[in-house]
């Protein structure tokens, strides 16, 4: 067993600099690395360009490091339900590269799996296409996509283990398991760090190749963003 | 009269089929999963990554890690999955889900499509809908006839950023059911006691009116 596991956030995120690009999973709130975030905070790194679905909320999630502005670049697909990003990307003071999700999704699974560039046909015909290699195949158009290169990866899971083996819980595997081994180094964090050889090797989501570090947080916040629930009768 | 949005989900749920996988998007579009047909089976998916989406949970159930696109707590049905979102885009990419029902600003007659930016003011970003509308072949558009200032949506060419060219099959909006065809938007149906005139009006783009056109029947 190679081991990958550090044992606190501080060790996780030896290396992190301003100026780097860094993946983020989560699907709105639900499945972002908190203690990353956290941890991204406090060091106050600057001019980062990060790659996430989306942008958090005000007051947590990567709205935390928007509110300091140590975020140079968001690629993103949707980043609805946060005012300081819509105030800073209007203003101009936050780039901002809007991507078809499906795109960005690939986008990592190709830099994971190895592929430079790969066609899709969202946002052909669209300003998302401006710039970029079209093809046709079979009658319908295609754009070129280049896969991401990012420094660092930061992704939730529900459990792991030292191997770097992870397993996720409902739709907070999200964007994680197509970030891990996309980018130079991955950094995993999970709720629960099991022993080795605990994880049934049938059920394991994401092989620790692709991890370098590990960790497991504690007290996760887990903050749901629209809590919708129906009334018992 | 002219239908409000839950009339709208009404009719858009007589459109969804036994054995359909569907993709609801943000707005009008989940509303329709409350009034499918009982008697069928349709699976919902929601792309950040569920197939099989229930009902919202009971208070006290709710589960942060389970939630639909719209970031909404949400349950699953027996025989549900999770997936990544890679592979929740290689069923809306790869053709494997049936219908997609989703919001728009506007329309234009030969099945463009503009629902995610207006310059300068408004940008919330694309999401799934540029994926979901260029690999769909079966594309609803839930929306009301005109915006709030009374300008049609229902146009002759799109004027915000669009989010897919010729991709539209079907609009269902508060007065009219339309199918995109040729270049021109074909009358299927008005809303109950909307009249021809009135949709005419409302439509800014070209409307083609052949034969009797029959109200919507509403369950």
């Amino acid at each position: 067993m190679i081991n990958k596991k550090v044992k606190n956030v501080q060790e996780a995120l030896q290396g992190v600099k301003s100026k780097m690009t860094l993946m983020l999973g989560g699907f709105g709130l639900c499945g972002i690395p908190e203690k990353a975030i956290a941890e991204l905070v406090r060091l106050d790194i600057r001019d980062v360009i990060c790659i996430s679905n989306n942008a958090g909320v005000d007051d947590f999630g990567l709205g935390l490091l928007l509110q300091k502005k140590q975020i140079k670049k968001m690629i993103s697909s949707y980043v609805g339900e946060n005012e300081e990003f819509e105030r800073q990307m209007l203003s101009g003071e936050l780039e901002v590269e809007l991507t078809p999700q499906g795109t960005l999704a690939e986008k990592c699974r190709a830099a994971q799996a190895g592929f430079p560039a790969f066609y899709t046909p969202a946002g052909y015909g669209t300003e998302v296409a401006e710039g970029k290699e079209t093809r046709e195949f079979d009658g319908k158009m295609y754009v070129l996509e280049p896969a991401f290169k990012a420094d660092f990866a930061f992704v939730k899971a529900w459990k792991g283990d030292a191997a770097g083996n992870l397993v996720f819980k409902g739709t907070s595997r999200n964007f994680n398991p197509n970030m891990c081994g996309a980018a130079n180094v991955t950094v995993a964090e999970v709720e629960e760090m099991v022993e080795v050889g605990q994880l049934d090797p049938n059920n394991i989501h994401i092989p620790g190749i692709f991890v370098q570090r590990i960790f497991q947080g504690e007290n996760y916040e887990k903050r749901i963003e629209q809590r919708t629930v129906r009334q018992r009768d | 009269m002219a239908l409000d949005k839950i009339g709208i989900a009404k009719r858009i749920a007589q459109e969804v089929q036994d054995g359909f996988y569907v993709n609801l998007g943000i707005g009008i579009p989940t509303l329709v999963a409350n009034y499918v047909s009982d008697n069928i089976e349709v699976e919902f998916q929601s792309e950040n990554g569920v197939l099989g989406m229930g009902a919202f949970p009971f208070d006290g159930d709710e589960d942060a890690d389970i939630i639909n696109a719209g970031k909404q707590t949400i349950t699953t049905k027996p025989g549900a999955s999770f997936f990544d979102s890679a592979t929740s885009f290689s069923m809306i990419r790869g053709k494997h889900v049936d219908l997609t029902i989703l919001g728009a600003m506007e329309v234009s007659e030969n099945g463009d499509i503009a629902n995610w930016k207006i310059p300068g003011k408004m940008v919330k970003g694309m999401g799934g809908a540029m994926d979901l509308v260029a690999s769909a072949e079966n594309i609803i558009v839930a929306m009301m006839h005109s915006n709030k200032r009374g300008e049609s949506k229902v146009l002759k060419k799109c004027s915000l950023p669009l989010t897919g060219v010729g991709c539209v099959t079907k609009v269902v909006t508060n007065l009219a059911v339309l199918e995109v065809k040729n270049n021109n938007f074909y009358l299927l149906e008005r809303a109950p006691g909307v009249s021809i005139e009135e949709i005419n009006s409302a439509t800014e783009g070209t409307l083609i009116v052949e034969g009797e056109i029959p109200e919507m029947i509403l369950f």
